[in-house]
């Protein structure tokens, strides 16, 4: 094996590992972290079934969002329906053989993946014009739209300009995932690609990246508003 | 108008977002408290040597006790969509009173310390020491922060500014830094059962005083009994219903409906005060503490049911905290909701008609409903979701002939505070609270041009003392403020006339 591949099959691992484990560690700390009362923001369902559908339909339509800023949901929406469209589109490289449907979706997958930029460019061009959005930015909201737009551009590039031979980035992703890695196809925008993805993983759990797991946890909307009905326990009181 | 030396806000409805303006605010700030408040409630009598090291330790320690305080340091991701949902962000344009900056103020100081990215990062990371300067935007900020939760309705993630001014207000209090306001009336409530200071002798004769004059002006024999041992209710009100105005009408609105409807009931000398202010400063046993004054009343005037008075924040802690807090409510008649409202109460009886009401006799008021933010935004009434909404509004339009709703933007879970809540009713403060009742005062004051609203309801008593002081600074009467059992009080027919 090259030294470069040897160098990457030791950083993808390592950067799964970051993953993985760092997900897993701040997610386990919000779900042992005891939530001493009931606070959901209300009106809210009174029994499990409605909080569930609540929280359904909230992550399908980031409702609040939208009643908050129409115009920054629409491209916060966007950006996530897409990401859909781009895990679709990669899922083929790391299954083998592709089952039919998943490869008949694929011009639809790749139609959509495409657009990742646009959502992206304008939230990021938003977040510079409006004073009140520039005024909470930090340079690790910067980062995280560059890093995102970085990955979707070389990922194009790919595509569209560089091709890239996907067969053998195929077979070296599938070494990955089976643990028997083999040589990484050294086309300089794919190491670029997948350089930024590995960025990507060991940033995921220690930034604000993490909301897509903490949402699953968030007392004000997990809970369920029944405290009249169901003494709720405070593990920590008297 | 009254006279100040600072700007009035331009009433405009829809609220106008304003262009920041850094530091607008960073001018109003608190009251220290003094040591005895302090030593009083077992806070250090003044800020301690190793300040920066006991606050860091006390965050620590209060984002493993709250799921709320860990998951939103941090989940956010700064979209901005509460950025322009602080009545105080919008009366004052200062950028720290936009709650995800609010937010900020803590998570520097939490990633500088419990933060990988923070710790490597720095800066970069938006990490911060809790130094001098920073400790003084805590006290500023936090309090400029009503705990309404206006801004959670508009968070994909639920983030909930109060849970983080809660924790940042604790923090404070442990290391000595506290607000004279708050702790003040903890201290009180602990010595004489109310937040006001009220003593028993002067709610003695407060009580005979409403008695002779219902009596007067109805003819009926409406009781404000104190201490009863055995009535069928235990009712607990804020205090400010017993001394003041519009808070009083009310107060005589629930005795009329209790005497209309057969069931008795005494107030206590105990816990003469629903207002729970361990809330304002995030302080558990405080909060316990308060609760449990009332509990004890219970037993000791063996009642079997607990009904409490038009008041927010205290709802928020009867409805939602109180079981947990000072529960299990078993020693209570299990046929009713505990605690219940009152606006529950005289509801279920408009419902079944055991109330004869006169409509009329509210005719010259054109009445509108300000929902007061912690009844609206952590609480319910009834059995179904936005029960909370719903109750006193079918109160209002079974006494009043004339209602009118207010715009869907203020209304319901979007209400605006009304400027003076979480702890910040406080002549301090004024100018903040001036700015921050502007949203609603700019929905109120076109209510009033073009429907010709003249009287607001609410059922809060901050909501109340708040209105009733700044809205003349807007040209508004202070009677335009009212008490939904002041109109249940008006249209009541008391058999015995």
């Amino acid at each position: 094996m090259t030294a470069l591949s040897a160098a990457f099959t030791v950083l993808s691992y390592c950067a799964a590992g970051v993953f993985f484990g760092g997900l897993l560690f701040q997610l386990w700390g919000y779900a042992t972290t005891p939530s001493p009362l009931k606070i959901p923001v209300t009106p809210h369902p009174t029994t499990a079934a409605g909080v569930v559908k609540k929280n359904i339909i909230a992550l399908a339509t980031f409702g609040s969002l939208f009643k908050g800023n129409r115009w920054t949901w629409i491209g916060g929406y966007a950006f996530h329906v897409i990401l859909i469209f781009v895990f679709v589109r990669h899922l083929r490289l790391f299954i083998n053989p592709v089952p039919p449907l998943l490869a008949e979706i694929q011009p639809v997958a790749l139609l959509g993946a495409m657009l990742l930029p646009l959502p992206l460019i304008y939230l990021w061009v938003r977040r510079k014009a409006v004073d009140r959005y520039d005024y909470i930015s930090s340079p690790a909201d910067h980062f995280a739209l560059a890093l995102l737009l970085l990955i979707g551009l070389t990922g194009l590039a790919l595509k569209f300009v560089a091709h890239s031979d996907v067969v053998r980035i195929k077979e070296f992703l599938l070494g990955l995932v089976m643990l028997s890695p083999v040589e990484i196809p050294a086309h300089p925008v794919f190491l670029c690609h997948f350089s930024l993805v590995l960025i990507l993983a060991i940033f995921f759990p220690f930034s604000k990246l993490l909301h897509a797991g903490g949402v699953f946890f968030t007392p004000t909307r997990v809970q369920v508003d029944n405290p009249r009905e169901s003494r709720h326990i405070n593990p920590w009181g008297n | 108008m009254a006279k100040t030396d600072f700007e009035i806000p331009k009433l405009e409805h829809p609220v106008k977002i304003p262009a920041i303006m850094e530091g607008a605010s960073s001018h109003l700030s608190i009251h220290p408290a003094n040591e005895q408040m302090k030593t009083k409630l077992g806070f250090p009598e003044k800020r301690v040597d190793n300040w920066q090291e006991t606050a860091i330790a006390k965050l620590g320690e209060l984002k493993d006790k709250y799921r709320s305080l860990k998951i939103f340091l941090d989940v956010c991701v700064k979209c901005g969509s509460c950025a322009d949902k602080c009545h105080y962000f919008l009366g004052t344009g200062d950028p720290n009173n936009m709650p995800v900056a609010r937010q900020e103020l803590m998570r520097k100081v939490y990633r500088k310390n419990f933060t990988i990215g923070g710790k490597l990062f720095g800066s970069l990371a938006r990490a911060e020491d809790l130094t001098e300067e920073v400790l003084k935007e805590w006290v500023t900020y936090f309090h400029q922060c009503s705990q309404c939760r206006r801004c959670s309705v508009f968070c994909p993630f639920g983030i909930d500014t109060a849970e983080i001014t809660m924790a940042a207000r604790e923090i404070m209090d442990s290391i000595g830094v506290g607000h004279k306001y708050s702790l003040e009336i903890i201290g009180k409530v602990h010595d004489t059962g109310n937040n006001l200071g009220i003593p028993k002798p002067a709610l003695t004769s407060t009580l005979e005083f409403l008695e002779e004059d219902v009596k007067e002006t109805t003819g009926a024999d409406v009781k404000f009994p104190l201490d009863v041992e055995g009535a069928e209710v235990l009712m607990v009100v804020p205090s400010a219903d017993f001394f003041s105005s519009p808070h009083v009408d009310s107060l005589v609105g629930y005795a009329k409906v209790f005497h209309a409807a057969g069931v008795s009931f005494t107030f206590s000398s105990h816990a003469s005060e629903f207002a729970n202010f361990g809330m304002f400063v995030g302080n558990y046993a405080q909060m316990q503490k308060i609760a449990g004054r009332i509990v004890q009343a219970a037993h000791d005037l063996k009642v079997k049911r607990i009904v409490v008075g038009e008041c927010g924040h205290a709802w928020r802690v009867a409805y939602s905290f109180w079981n947990t807090l000072v529960g299990p409510f078993d020693f209570l008649d299990q046929a009713h909701p505990a605690p219940q409202h009152i606006c529950e109460f005289t509801n279920g009886l408009i419902k079944r008609g055991a109330l004869k009401l006169d409509k009329s006799a509210n005719d010259e008021f054109t009445v509108t409903f300000h929902d007061s933010c912690n009844v609206a935004r952590a609480s319910r009434m009834g059995d179904t979701p936005g029960g909370q909404f719903e109750i006193p509004r079918e109160i209002l339009k079974a006494t009043c002939n004339k209602y009118v709703e207010m715009p869907e933007e203020v209304n319901r879970e979007r209400t605006f505070c009304c400027g003076g809540g979480g702890g910040l009713l406080t002549d301090e403060l004024m100018e903040l609270r001036v700015k921050g009742a502007a949203p609603k005062a700019a929905a109120l004051k076109e209510m009033m041009d073009e429907k010709g609203v003249n009287v607001m309801a609410m059922i809060c008593a901050i909501c109340k003392a708040q209105f009733t002081k700044v809205l003349p600074y807007y040209d508004i009467p202070m009677e335009t403020v009212g008490g939904v059992h002041q109109f249940v009080s008006n249209a009541i027919q008391l058999g015995d006339k």
